[in-house]
This record gives C-alpha cells, structure tokens and sequence, in this order.
C-alpha cells in the first residue's frame, strides 16, 4: 500500500522474542549479524506494510543501517553474498515450498479457460496448516502480480509469463504453451517467495492458501476499480511531467536498464533462432539417415557398411534432440523470463521517478507559494520520507536482482554450452566407433587376402 | 588405336591449374572459357624423382572430344565420367556460378581424377589419342577428327529413349541396366538432401555468431560479468566461421558421390551397346531366316506348283497354256527369272550366315570383355566408395572435436562471469 512509510526495518528482520507487537516469522530467521543467513539482505529491505508497533524496538538499530552499503555489521564480501543469493541452493533455509502442477481446462457457458494446482507447504507459523492446495487460473496470478506492485512500488516484482504469444502460435490452449506456461508459473511463486520482503505479504498469503469462494471474495476487495483508474491517471499526468532530476545513481541504473533490456531482448532472440535452427536441421538428418538404408538394398560389398552409416546418422539425430531439448529447459525460459524483468525494471524506474516527480511538484508549490505552507511543508515532509523509502527499497532490491540475474544467467549460458559439449561428445563417440569397425574390418579382410 | 609399347605407367599427371581465358569461337563470337595446365611427368626408376616432360593448356571442349572417342572406340568399357559443367545439389550459400573460383578449383580437381583414372585403366591407359592429348600441344583435335570416330559413332546409342525390342538379352545386362538406374537415383537423392542438412548446419552455426557482438556490447555495462562475456563472445564467433572450412570439406565427400552418380551412365552406355548389338543379331538372323524361308518358297514352289498345275490343266484342258498359267502365278515371271532369283537369295543367304557368325562372335567377345571391365568396375566402385564414406565418419570427427573444443572453452569463459 502506498501508506506511510516509517524508515523502519523489515518485520522480517525479526529480532526473537522481543518483537513486540506483529508476528516474527518462523523461528529460523536468524539474528543479525549472523552470516549465513538469507535474512541478510531483508535487513536492507524495508517493509512498508510496517506495523508501527515494531518502530520502537527497531528505530534505533535501523538508525545504524547505512542504507547506501552494507554495514560493517555484517560480513559484505562479493562471495558470502553470492553463498547467500543462492535460496534455492538452501533448502535448510527455505520454509516455504511451492509447486505449480496439473494444468486443468475447465469449460463454462461463458468461456474456457485453464487453472493449474499450487501445493504449498510450508513451516511457518503464521500459515494455519503445513500444507495447502489451491487452484488458480491465469488472472488470479495477475491479481496477484498487481497487489504486490501496489504494496511496493519499487521493489522487483518478478515477471509473469505474457498473456499471450504474439508470434507464432494462436492457440491458447497448445500443449507445450500449457507447459511453458505452467513452469514459468512456478518459477514466479518461488521468485516471490524468496524474495525477503513479498514472502511475507499478505495477499500472496492468502493466494497461496484461500479456498476458491474465500480467494473470490477477497479479491473484490481493496481500493475499487475507479480508485484504481484514477491514480493511474495521476500517475500518467506526473509522468509527463518527467523526473527534474534523478540521482546518479539512478541515472547509471536507468542506463543500465535500457542497454540490458535491449541486449536481452537479442540474446531471446538469437536463442529462439538457434533453436528454430536446429529443429529444422533434425528434420533433414531425419531424412538423411534412410537414404543410406535404401542405397544398401542395391548393394553387396557396400551394405555393411551404408546401414552403419545410417545408424551412426541416428544416433546424432538422438544427441541433436537431446542438445534441443537442454536448451528449451535452461537457456531459453530463463532468457525469457529476464525479458520481462528487463520490462518490469522498467516499470520499477518509473514508478520510483512518479513518486519523485510527487515529491518535487510540492517542493515546486511551495517555493512558489501556490498553495497553505504549512499544509505544503508537511505533505512534503511525508512524501520525502516516501521517497526515501521508495529509493532504499529500490537500490536493495536492485543489489540482490544483479547478483540473481549473473547468477542465472551464468547457470543458464554455463548449461548451453555443457549441452553442447555433451553433443559432441556422443556424436564424436558414434563416429568414432564407425570407423574402429571400418578399420578392423578391413584388416580382416586383408589378412583374410593372405592366406 | 593403341600403341602396345607405350604404357602411362610411370607417369605422373596432374590437372595444375586453371585459367579464364577469352578467345573467339568458331562463329568469331566472343567467349569466355576456362583452360587448364596439364603437366606430365615421368618418374625415373632409380630415384624416385619425377621429370617434367610435358605441359599444355587444354580447355574443358577437348577434354570432352577425348571422353566421347573413347566411347566410340571402347564400347566395351565402363569410360570414367567427366566431373559436372554446371554446379548441382548446391546448398545455397554455395555458390552455382560456373565461374565461382571455388567450383573451378573443384573442376580442375575432377578433372585430374579423370586424367588418373584413365590412366590407371589397364586398357585406356594404352590408348594413343589419351597419350596425344598429354602430349601434342597442337592439332591434337585435327588428329582425333582423322581417326573418324564420329561418323563410327552410332547415334542410336545417343538416343536415350529408344527402347529397343530385344529377345534375348544377357540378364546380366538387365540387372546391370537396373542397378545404375538404382545407383542413379538413390545417390541424387542422397547429394540432395545432403546439400539440405549442409544449408541448416551452416545456419545452425552462423547464428551462433550473433552471440558474439551482443555480449561484447553488453558486457560493456557489467562489472563482474563483462570479462566472462566479452571472452564467451569471441569464443562464439569462432564456432560461427569454423563451420565455412567444414562444409567445404564436405563438398569434396559430394564430389566423390558424384563421380559415381555419373559412372552410372558410363554404365548405363555399356549395357545399351550391348542391347544394341543383341538387337542387330537378332534383327540378322531374322532377316536371314525371313531370306531362307522365301528361297525355300520359291524353291519348293515350283514342285507344288506343277502338281497343281497339272490338276488345272486336266481341268481346264479347253484354255490349257503353260505360259497362261504362270503368268497368272507368277506375274510375268519366267522360270529363268525365278531361278536367277533363288541364286541371288542362296547367295545372300551364304552371306548373311557369315555375317551373323561373325555378330555372334563379336557379341560373344563384348559380353565377355564388357563384364571383365564391369567386374573391375565394381571393384573400384566398392572400394573407392567405402573409402569416401570413412572420409566422411572422419569429416564428423573432426567437426565433432572442433565443437568439443569450442564449446569448452565458451564454459568456462562463463563460469568465470
């Protein structure tokens, strides 16, 4: 929610015991200062779903945070952050797992459309049970996806697979669509839940847990769609107005965005060529093979060795499906999945230059005292605050996205390439023993010459 | 012609090189040909060395005017074919212009092989025109003309489609007949989808290029990444420009198969010569057979024929004229005509017998020395076919490892982002 923001650390942080007033999460989010902890990085993060209760106890520790570097507090070497981004590689850590399965068509008068099941299960206390299976469709993860960027502006929500495929199939309810849908679905919850702040909020809470009419009506609530309409208005209106002055260091994130956003959006599409590529130089090794097979039946001498060929052909069609099928799994939804980061960055920039843009139009008023000074000075007082927050929570989350983003894409090029390497190594293994045989056969049939 | 001394055995050929050339034609028109260097030499026993004796400049025109003699002159041998005029099965980054330095050097290779082969032809390699053609610089065309090879050239076996209605052709020939057309097909289709495969490949790759240029752009804007992806990036472009090396390797494997592809003519022209030959045999012995029969008609006509005539003298005495009767047989044929007529037949007969023993004979000679050439055929065919196929499994290990190597390097550049 775009409420007040108290430059208070995230509840999640959770000293034990003497977190007074809201719930501290489950009893392994470790202290502070502790070094293997995930929960490091929710330090940076500032929660603004706050509960005022936890100001006192936490205002003057938070007083101590450096929000532009990491505190000497805590350990900040490029290697136990990198340890520490890997959650998925943490299952000892993880307290929240989730899957996305069992895609289902459901037909109605009105439409037809598609809800997969989501198994939760989970160790903490403020879920009511250990384990939960729900069913959503498509537009439930939407209104999730919303919710989250309207409690936090700034913060990287992660991307949701797009509604539709612009090229290439039409069909909304294609087999492999399905499927690449669905994983791109898990990978979302999961994203979210371990991110150190959207893990706790409440309307990924209750996505993950509600019953169907319980999820319904819960969703009609909450500012109206014509509360709704009228901030994006206002949202458009200060957007033209543009940003006066960005800092530096969003200036060089901005920059870093187009450039990334532009570079991605090649590599999506060079990785979907090769693949097109190498699908389509299968099809013609498909033919290649039985061509040996039929020139055989013609042959004596020649046969043996014509069948050996075509089965050597075979086996590199098998490698090349292989090599497709690694690739379609590692490289290219990961590619993707950071094309629509790149778009939700851009979202984010936007979102925090908007709240800039509120901040400054007050300033503006109030130097050219258009407007009650004193009315002014506090609204700007707040929207300062809120600037601040929006910006802190924005640079944290833009810390831990890089390290996420080397991270996978590392792992995903690191994967195409050892694809690759495994390709070649089978067919190099093929041809390879084609050819002892060719040999061997032809000492034989040269010592059988002699005699 | 042949000359029993000579033999080419200890000689060295090699097509050399290969020259655009203009000149004018026989019509004074402008045109553009290739020529090419061919260079003889000798091997001398003691050492080993060669010597060059001789060198000419010989255009693709004469190179055809040697093929199509002997053809003529060696009906019985399968002739090594010429390597293509014009490129086929291309895949489409190859080029198919004629001109294209590449398909020259491709020719000039082609044709050297078919300079080899005839010279490792234990008949061919004796021929006195192949010898003329690597040594007479001039008239060497004037010489080839003299031997009047052309008009012994039978245009029926130029006609492709002329089916010729032959009783009882040798079934060796038939199934021979059969597998070069099967030889025929199943390689061009092989070349074909083989230029396919080769076109996806080299797509498959050159893609990969594009990797190179945008990470070196982006890792203009990361920090711990850039070096790993600026080095991944050059390790792209060289997986991109290996494939270029690596399908014109392949290209000679297609050569290899088409010089097979085109053998199956070569055989095809034996088997029709032979069709041929069995045609005119038969064809002989039955107009001999037509001429016996008619000489025994004439001939054993008369005694019938004065059975019967005694039968319409006695009762036809009223009107009763031999002459009047013959003429209504014979036309106005004497028995003086008549029997002048049986000579002539009992000496075309005489002549025809001879005739068609020596066809037998020389029918006889063509089966047997045609199917020694075409067991020597099958030999070389087999062997040299099994060694492209093993070249080509060699091909792939080669590619196999340069990807191997690649693709490692690329891992670890990435590992170290």
């Amino acid at each position: 929610m775009e409420g007040e923001c108290r430059a208070s650390p995230a509840r999640s942080w959770g000293l034990p015991a003497g977190g007074a007033g809201g719930d501290s999460p489950g009893g392994d989010v470790p202290l502070p200062g502790s070094i293997s902890s995930s929960a490091l990085l929710q330090t940076e993060v500032l929660d603004l779903d706050e509960d005022e209760d936890d100001l006192e106890v936490f205002s003057k520790d938070a007083s101590l945070m450096d929000m532009n570097s990491f505190s000497p507090l805590m350990p900040t070497s490029p290697l136990s952050m990198i340890n520490q981004v890997k959650f998925e590689d943490e299952p000892d850590l993880k307290d929240l797992f989730i899957t996305v399965d069992e895609p289902e068509s459901h037909v109605t008068t009105i439409e037809t459309f598609i809800t997969y099941r989501i198994i939760t299960k989970t160790s903490r206390g403020e879920f009511d049970s250990s384990e939960f299976e729900v069913r959503r469709r498509y537009q439930d993860f939407l209104w999730l996806k919303e919710k989250l960027e309207e409690a936090h502006p700034t913060l990287i929500i992660p991307p949701l697979p797009e509604k539709f495929i612009v090229k290439g199939m039409v069909e909304r309810f294609n087999d492999d669509f399905i499927e690449t849908r669905r994983k791109a679905l898990h990978k979302f919850l999961n994203r979210i839940a371990d991110h150190p702040t959207l893990t706790f909020n409440e309307d990924f809470k209750i996505f993950l847990t509600a019953e169907a009419w319980e999820f319904s009506s819960h969703k009609k609530q909450g500012p109206g769609l014509l509360s709704r309409m009228g901030q994006s208005v206002r949202a458009v209106a200060l957007s033209m107005k543009g940003v006066k002055s960005r800092p530096e260091e969003f200036m060089e994130m901005n920059n870093f965005i187009e450039i990334f956003s532009h570079k991605i959006n090649l590599i999506d599409k060079i990785s979907q060529r090769i693949y097109k590529e190498e699908r389509e130089y299968l099809d013609e090794m498909k033919e290649y093979g039985p061509i040996h097979i039929l020139w055989s039946a013609s042959e004596e001498d020649l046969a043996d060795t014509l069948k050996s060929v075509a089965s050597c052909i075979d086996e590199c069609c098998k490698a090349t499906e292989k090599r497709m099928s690694g690739l379609s799994e590692a490289l290219l939804p990961v590619v993707h999945e950071y094309v629509l980061y790149s778009e939700m960055l851009m979202a984010v920039m936007k979102r925090r230059d908007q709240i800039q843009t509120e901040l400054d139009s007050k300033v503006e008023a109030l130097t050219s005292k258009k407007a009650d000074t004193d009315l002014l000075t506090e609204e700007i007082g707040k929207l300062e605050d809120k600037v601040e927050c929006a910006n802190n929570a924005l640079k944290a989350d833009w810390d831990r996205w890089r390290q996420n983003m080397q991270n996978d894409i590392k792992s995903a090029f690191t994967n195409m390439a050892e694809e690759n390497i495994l390709y070649y190594e089978q067919c190099l293994a093929t041809w390879e023993s084609f050819l002892t045989s060719q040999t061997d056969l032809h000492l034989e049939e040269a010592s059988e010459d002699k005699l | 012609m042949t000359e029993s001394n000579f033999s080419l055995k200890k000689i060295e050929i090699s097509v050399s090189e290969a020259e655009k050339r203009t000149g004018r034609n026989a019509m004074n028109m402008q045109e553009t040909y290739t020529a090419y260097l061919i260079e003889t030499r000798s091997v001398e026993h003691s050492d080993g060395q060669s010597v060059l004796t001789d060198s000419l400049w010989r255009r693709c025109s004469a190179f055809e005017w040697l093929r199509n003699y002997l053809l003529v002159y060696y009906p019985h041998v399968v002739v090594p074919p010429l390597p293509e005029k014009r490129a086929e099965f291309v895949w489409h980054k190859l080029s198919a212009d004629n001109m294209d330095p590449d398909f020259v050097e491709r020719r000039r290779i082609g044709l050297e092989n078919f300079l080899l082969r005839l010279a490792s032809h234990p008949i061919l390699c004796r021929d006195k025109i192949f010898y003329l053609f690597l040594t007479q610089e001039g008239n060497w065309k004037e010489t080839v003309n003299e031997t009047g090879f052309q008009l012994k050239a039978d245009s029926r076996l130029k006609a492709l489609n002329a089916t010729f209605r032959v009783k009882n052709p040798d079934k060796r020939f038939i199934e021979l007949k059969h597998y070069s057309d099967e030889l025929q097909s199943v390689i061009s289709h092989l070349l074909r989808v083989r230029a396919r495969v080769a076109d996806r490949l080299y797509g498959v790759y050159k893609v990969h290029g594009n990797y190179g240029r945008v990470f070196s752009e982006w890792s203009a804007i990361e920090k711990e990444m850039g070096d790993g992806l600026q080095s991944a990036g050059h390790h792209m472009d060289v997986y991109a420009s290996s494939i270029d090396d690596i399908l014109e390797d392949e290209e000679h494997y297609a050569d290899q198969l088409k010089e097979y592809l085109f053998y199956a003519e070569a055989l095809r022209a034996v088997c029709r010569k032979h069709e041929l030959m069995q045609y005119d045999l038969e064809m002989a012995a039955q107009d001999l057979a037509s001429k016996k029969q008619q000489c025994e008609e004439l001939a054993t006509g008369g005694e019938l024929f004065s059975i019967w005539v005694c039968g319409i003298i006695i009762t036809n005495l009223k009107t009763f004229s031999l002459k009047g009767v013959t003429t209504q047989l014979f036309g106005q044929e004497t028995p003086e005509q008549r029997e002048a007529r049986i000579k002539m037949l009992e000496e075309q007969i005489k002549e025809g017998e001879q005739q068609l023993k020596s066809k037998n004979l020389e029918g006889r000679e063509f089966v047997k020395n045609a199917w020694a050439d075409i067991e020597r055929f099958k030999e070389q065919k087999n062997h040299d076919l099994k060694e492209a196929l093993i070249s080509y499994a060699v091909m792939q290990i080669s590619m196999c490892k340069k990807g191997i190597q690649v693709w490692t390097n690329a891992k670890e550049c990435f590992s170290k982002m």
